[in-house]
């Protein structure tokens, strides 16, 4: 939690005096609000006193002081599962996000830079990926490997690989021919340093604005994969999963089972949305 | 004879988040039946504006400050909403500079042109065979009607608009740079064309900033600088005897087959017309300029019959 | 080019994208950890002989190199196998009969999308710059991020269950009796004058549009947006206005020109329309191909799971390709 506190407020200082004013204000909410959700998911236990896992009190409680969010089925307290709930979606995301990372962006560089055969076989695969449906495909790979969390956030990753291959393959292909990339073949720089030392560096932009706009999309496939029961199990807390177990309640009235977690899911992905489209405004002026 | 066209004390301002352009200012011009009025000057001379004024088709932040444009009688200035779109194409209409992008690239050329009669009451079917005669009439085989813009020439589809801005039989036609995107020798075909409307009784304001086009096709010569006009008249009068420093200068410029010498460009630049210089505003050009050109702007004198020049060192 | 050798080309392109796709969930779905018929079944405790009697049965004993043509040649005639859950029962059946409530819902949901990017693009282009234009450009940032699932609930309880107003769920009233010719009930109840029938069906369709189309609005307003600026700041409108069209017919005409990304659009997204709707469908107890998938995803019916993501594969290359079509239609510069 610190190490991403500091990296947040890095990033935020970096961006500062670059970003114009319509894209900053956006940032800032968006910022604002992903932050809010993070602090919910590190503060947790302060701010609620009840286990999310567990039953304390009668079922089906609209909300009230007691319980701002009511309570469910079994009597366990939404507002906790709300704010435990963070942790599990965030859990996810980040980690779906940071393999798809791992993955993309490395074959996105090699894929770009060398072209070739390689590249065209990669390229045709991923555009196929990239096509289709990423939640039918998600959907698949949780299948195969079975419902977990670690499955989840695996099928995911898989799914925004090719977003971030493109993007950075894309990018990668247009700075290849620039000067300063020809400078370092000449001064005879190992391959690998002109990949991840200097061609990257132009790409963070990119990265970042792709980063956020791929946690928008994750946190609503996370949160699609709970609701059709595929990732998390019976007790963890989790929005989408909630909503899995609201949802058959709808007809009885109890609108809290389904209103805070379903709300909590669209504000996140707001959050992350604004920040994407408030970076990619600047990102858009710095080019033009 | 009354004049067909006719601009009294015409002023265009631009309302730009910069400043105020003053694009054109006190402009007065007069035409007949049958003139072809050449609006010659540099790029930025306002001539482009005064020729959109005339159509009272100024795009904002542009706004006509002052002044009318009356043509066969009607004060086209004081015209709004439908009345003035019925008057555009009808009364008035214009044929612009790049052929390229005037044109709707996804309909027909024949359907565009048919639009124009139908927007002004014509039926449709009366149209369709009217747009068969024009295309004939502007040199263009009648089978182009279901041709598409990107399948004609430049030249071509000059035509296209030309037909278009004589559909209605308008009193006056606005050619703004007509030929300039196109090459001598369509160029040639289509003055030969302007020439022939002129001969039926309209009038053709000429924009352009092609001295020797208007020497060759003009019958009335204007001169504008800085959204001024600085001499105007009869195209021999204003060749052969030019008042006024500028045209003199632009005259001089113009290299010609017979003299043996460089052409003499002017030097300088014209003025920002955010802020124009008081008084005349080619004093800083200009080789004959005195203290009292600094201070008071020259207004349109006779100098000859139909002969007007705005300068104050005339006849001195 | 030509029309016919346009079409051609871009036909030839579907097929390596549908045999990529089709590789890839074979390999998900045979490769990864897990035996499926014990994972259908439900239980590790199967003495080995009948494990292996089952396998054959499907066979699941074959290498894999063998399965993967076997099963893509079957494909390709169109049979998709029988669900290895419910014994028997024919896929091809099965997804035949869903196929046309997908399509439904996903055409009525486009349509939506297409129509409310078109009002608020069209209000904000033509109020550029005015408060008016920043509100509706947020609008179509966020509607993204509006979670499918949740709009739709909160659309049931509201319109539902506190306003009595819309049915919740099915496609149909399940009272009416409709004769169903193509499968499409709305196509169906015109064909056979059933006004009730129609009615009904209608009525069963609206939310589940309104959900879908909502949320996958919002780049349709931008794209909208963008473009019809961009026109109405073109050379040929202003030539337009110059020779005295009104100025409807001059928006008309922009319209027009501006929309022809528009529709590039909708046929990339198309992916997007098809994953909305599996979460519309089964937030609404749709009967269509979405909630098959979910329901055999549950059950771990594999071969029923692997056809359903091919028939999805295809139908993107499909749609990629009428896409072009229309981009041709209304492009003449495409064409000739």
């Amino acid at each position: 939690m610190e190490v991403l506190g500091k990296l947040v407020s890095k990033v935020l200082k970096s961006l500062a005096p670059s970003v114009p004013e319509r894209g900053r204000g956006m940032v800032y909410v968006g910022l604002g609000i992903v932050l809010a959700v993070v602090f919910m998911a590190a503060a947790a236990p302060l701010l609620t006193p009840y286990d999310p896992t567990k039953s304390v009190a009668d079922p089906f409680l609209p909300p009230s002081w007691g319980h701002p969010c009511g309570t469910n089925k079994l009597g366990m307290d939404m507002w906790s599962r709300i704010v435990y709930g963070a942790r599990t979606v965030l859990y996810v995301v980040f980690s779906a996000i940071a393999l798809s990372m791992a993955v993309g962006v490395p074959l996105g560089l090699i894929s770009g830079y060398f072209g070739g055969k390689v590249d065209r076989v990669l390229s045709m695969v991923m555009d196929a990926i990239y096509a289709f449906p990423s939640l039918v495909l998600a959907i698949t790979l949780a299948v195969a490997l079975g419902p977990s969390l670690v499955n989840a956030a695996i099928a995911i990753a898989v799914v925004y690989v090719p977003t971030y291959f493109r993007m950075v393959r894309g990018q990668v292909l247009s700075i290849k021919e620039e000067l300063f990339v020809e400078m370092t073949r000449v001064l005879g720089l190992p391959t690998k340093d002109i990949l991840f030392k200097h061609i990257l560096p132009h790409l963070l932009p990119t990265i970042m604005v792709v980063f956020s706009l791929s946690a928008t999309d994750a946190v609503l496939t996370e949160a699609a994969l709970s609701y059709l029961g595929l990732s998390v199990q019976f007790p963890t807390p989790d929005w989408g999963y909630d909503l899995y177990r609201g949802k058959g309640f709808v007809l009885s009235g109890y609108w809290w089972l389904i209103f805070f977690p379903g709300l909590m899911i669209t504000l996140l992905a707001a959050g992350f949305a604004l920040v994407g489209e408030g970076l990619s405004e600047q990102v858009r002026r710095e080019v033009m | 004879m009354e004049p067909l066209l006719k601009v009294e004390d015409l002023t265009v301002y631009y309302f730009t988040r910069k400043g105020v352009v003053r694009a054109v200012e006190d402009v007065n011009l007069e035409a007949y039946a049958g003139d072809a009025v050449a609006l010659v000057g540099e790029s930025g001379s306002g001539k482009s504006t005064l020729g959109y004024a005339l159509l009272k088709i100024i795009p904002p932040p542009g706004r006509i400050v002052k002044g009318r444009v009356v043509i066969d009688g009607v004060d086209v200035t004081s015209l709004e909403g439908e009345e003035l779109r019925r008057v555009r194409g009808s009364l008035v209409s214009i044929v612009f500079q790049d052929p390229f992008t005037t044109l709707d690239p996804v309909r027909r050329v024949g359907d565009q042109v048919a639009e124009v009669l139908t927007e002004h009451g014509v039926p449709k079917e009366e149209a369709r065979a009217r747009v068969k005669e024009l295309l004939t009439s502007v040199g263009l085989p009648p089978r182009l009607f279901n041709a598409y813009p990107h399948q004609l020439s430049g030249g071509q589809r000059q035509r296209v608009a030309i037909a278009m801005a004589v559909a209605l039989k308008p009193k006056v036609i606005v050619a703004d740079e007509p030929t300039t995107a196109l090459d001598v020798v369509v160029q040639r075909q289509i003055m030969d064309l302007l020439d022939r409307i002129r001969a039926s009784g309209a009038t053709i304001v000429l924009i352009t900033h092609d001295i020797a086009l208007a020497a060759e096709r003009a019958t009335k010569i204007a001169v504008m600088y800085a959204g001024r006009i600085v001499e105007y008249g009869p195209k021999d009068e204003v060749l052969n005897s030019p008042q006024h420093p500028y045209t003199k200068g632009l005259l001089a410029s113009v290299p010609t087959l017979e003299s043996s010498e460089w052409p003499k460009p002017i030097p300088g630049v014209p003025p920002d017309l955010r802020n124009p210089p008081p008084g005349c505003r080619f004093w800083p050009r200009c080789p004959y300029a005195t203290d009292e050109c600094r201070r008071y702007l020259p207004k349109l004198v006779r100098v000859g019959p139909n002969h007007y020049v705005a300068c104050l060192m005339v006849g001195r | 080019m030509g029309l016919g050798r346009y079409v051609a080309t871009r036909a030839l392109l579907i097929i390596p994208t549908v045999l990529i796709l089709y590789t890839l969930v074979f390999l998900i779905l045979r490769v990864l950890p897990g035996n499926p018929v014990i994972a259908a079944l439900g239980t590790k405790n199967i003495p080995p002989e009948q494990l292996h009697k089952l396998m054959a049965e499907l066979g699941l004993n074959k290498p894999l190199y063998v399965q993967y043509f076997d099963y893509l040649w079957r494909v390709l005639h169109g049979d998709f196998g029988t669900s290895m859950v419910i014994r028997g029962r024919s896929i091809t059946a099965d997804i035949l009969e869903r196929l046309p409530a997908t399509i439904e819902l996903s055409v009525a949901g486009l349509i939506v999308s297409l129509v409310i990017g078109l009002l608020t693009g069209l209000g904000a282009s033509v109020k550029k710059d005015t408060p008016v234009d920043a509100g509706l450009r947020i609008f179509g940032a966020v509607t993204y991020t509006l979670f499918i699932p949740w709009l739709g609930l909160l659309f049931q309880l509201i319109f539902g269950v506190w306003l009595h107003l819309l049915p919740v769920s099915g496609r149909i009233d399940p009272s009416i009796q409709l004769k169903t010719v193509t499968g499409f009930y709305i196509l169906d109840s015109i064909i056979t004058h059933n006004w009730v029938a129609l009615k009904s069906c209608l009525a069963h369709l609206i939310l589940p549009a309104i959900t879908l189309g909502l949320v996958l609005s919002g780049p349709y307003t931008r794209l909208v947006r963008s473009n019809m600026i961009k026109q109405l700041e073109s050379n040929y409108v202003f030539a337009y206005l110059a020779r005295g069209v009104r100025n409807r017919k001059v928006i008309m005409h922009a319209l027009r020109n501006a929309l022809i990304p528009v529709v590039t659009y909708a046929g990339l997204q198309f992916a997007l329309l098809l994953g909305g709707a599996v979460l519309t469908e089964t937030t609404y107890d749709w009967p269509g191909i979405g909630t098959y998938l979910v329901e055999k995803v549950s059950y771990r019916d594999y071969p029923a799971v692997q056809a359903v993501v091919i028939v999805f594969a295809f139908f993107v290359g499909l749609i990629s390709l009428i896409v072009d079509l229309i981009y041709a239609f209304l492009d003449p510069r495409i064409r000739y």
